[in-house]
């Protein structure tokens, strides 16, 4: 499908188009000299309304090349502020700007790429609540976010409003894109009618991410919401790329609209539901609340226990994990060897199993309940806060 | 029928490698053989009755296979049949 039609009734092609000035078609040169875009592209652009959901990886070169584009108006929904481990990709934000809200490093950046821009902000979370609104003031969405429940809320939000919904997303070195929510595409829920159980896909804080990788596929976002205001190309309707960046291969699989999808197929997705709900994240909440409380140690005891020699302690993270920061006296035993590795612990000493953050150790130490040890406990907030409470030369990641 | 399995990166460190080589004659049983050959992976690609999950798509030679007989689609030699999980990380 040509992406000539899809914006037809948005401002962007209407007759009355907003003029550009003499300033504005010299900065926008090198877009009207091309005959698929010219004047009228440009002023199609000016007119463009686009909303940007998140202000991070994704969002970062979307903000930067659609303000440089000289799109008229962006909104920027985020509710985050910035931290250091942002800087390795967000390059909307730097260094000076750690402990700013995103939303207002992101302005002055966009603003000095292009004062032209009419930059709107949303400082909340999209939610059930505010999503129809928002996004009812623009021309086509772009989903930056990075969680299922806002992914799903977003793609439904947009099918009930009819406005395209330029999809990306990462995972250390690979990505996808895809253009959701055309009239006649396909919407996310027909590409994953539902959601994977809350924990068994890592996100890019937990797995990690290639800081240049949500560049590329950023850009590609901002590419098919350029192409789609200017109705020019071919857009990703349809078609899902796969970026490898690993082994430099891009590849494009089919898909198709799900006549059975509740959202854009049966339609019987008429109002915007509880998505943490949706995807299960109150439920696995309960289903740990319902196992029952840790036996837990604070750093500081164990530093004590430590020097004392009255505890031996399991480190449950990787052995990449365990290259960058160790606590001394630690054992490694990765969480997918624990259960293989039960005899090379002595029930008879007090074990303690500690992780990056907390979560893996505490999966640990259910596997070693489960095998009958009684003398286990979990380090409350893992290496991260034994550095921040014992040993500030732990360097942390 | 002989047919070559393509991994992201997340599944590829279960079979240690990116492609595997797998054989069946429906995309169902060229799961089956990953599975049977990388009992991590197994569960990643379907679940314990063997079916597929809905956040986990399969492209048999770029084609989504839940528009072609899921599983039960037929596999011809040389096939490629791409796995797609879901990620959410922006």
């Amino acid at each position: 499908m040509s992406a000539a039609t899809l914006l037809s009734e948005t401002p962007a092609t209407a007759d009355a188009l907003p003029d550009l000035s003499p300033e504005e078609i010299l900065r926008y040169s090198r877009h009207v000299i091309i005959p698929d875009v010219g004047l009228s592209g440009q002023k199609k652009l000016k007119a463009a309304r686009v909303l940007l959901i998140g202000a991070g990886g994704l969002g970062s070169p979307l903000g930067l090349y659609l303000a440089a584009a000289g799109v008229g108006h962006i909104g920027l929904v985020d509710f985050d502020v910035v931290d250091v481990t942002n800087l390795q990709r967000q390059l909307l934000h730097g260094t000076k700007d750690v402990g700013r809200k995103k939303l207002d490093s992101a302005r002055d950046r966009i603003l000095d790429v292009n004062p032209n821009v009419e930059l709107t902000t949303y400082e909340t979370a999209l939610t059930s609540e505010n999503a129809l609104e928002i996004i009812s003031g623009y021309d086509l969405v772009i989903d930056g976010t990075d969680n299922f429940p806002t992914r799903y809320l977003v793609n439904d939000a947009c099918v009930l409003l009819g406005k395209p919904n330029v999809y990306g997303s990462i995972y250390r070195f690979e990505g996808q894109a895809s253009v959701f929510s055309t009239e006649n595409g396909p919407c996310y829920r027909c590409l994953y009618p539902s959601p994977p159980p809350p924990g068994l896909v890592p996100s890019c804080a937990e797995g990690g991410v290639l800081g240049v990788l949500p560049g590329l596929v950023g850009t590609i976002q901002a590419t098919e919401a350029i192409k789609l205001i200017l109705g020019i190309g071919e857009p990703l309707i349809g078609r899902l790329l796969l970026v490898d960046a690993l082994d430099a291969k891009f590849r494009t699989v089919k898909l198709r609209k799900n006549p059975e999808c509740p959202s854009c197929g049966t339609r019987e997705i008429t109002t915007l539901i509880d998505y943490q709900e949706f995807c299960g994240v109150p439920q696995a909440a309960a289903a740990t609340a319902r196992e029952g409380e840790l036996p837990e140690i604070l750093p500081r005891e164990l530093a004590e226990r430590l020097k004392l020699g009255t505890v031996d302690l399991i480190d449950v993270r990787e052995p990449h994990e365990w290259e960058i920061a160790r606590i001394d006296g630690a054992r490694l035993i990765p969480l997918a060897t624990v259960a293989d590795r039960l005899h090379e612990l002595d029930r008879t000493r007090d074990i303690v199993l500690q992780c990056k953050g907390g979560v893996r150790s505490a999966k640990a130490l259910r596997t070693l309940q489960a095998a009958g040890f009684t003398r286990v406990l979990n380090l409350v907030g893992g290496i991260t806060r034994y550095s921040d409470d014992v040993d500030p030369t732990i360097p942390k990641y | 029928m002989p047919a070559t399995l393509f991994l992201p990166a997340v599944l590829a460190k279960l079979a240690d490698a990116k492609e595997i080589r797998v054989s069946g004659s429906t995309v169902g049983e060229l799961v089956a053989d990953a599975a049977a050959r990388y009992p991590e992976l197994a569960p990643r690609l379907r679940d314990t009755d063997g079916n597929p999950y809905a956040y986990v798509t399969f492209y048999l030679n770029d084609e989504d296979i839940r528009f072609n007989g899921g599983f039960s689609a037929t596999v011809n030699d040389g096939d490629e049949l791409t796995v797609v999980p879901a990620i959410a990380g922006g």
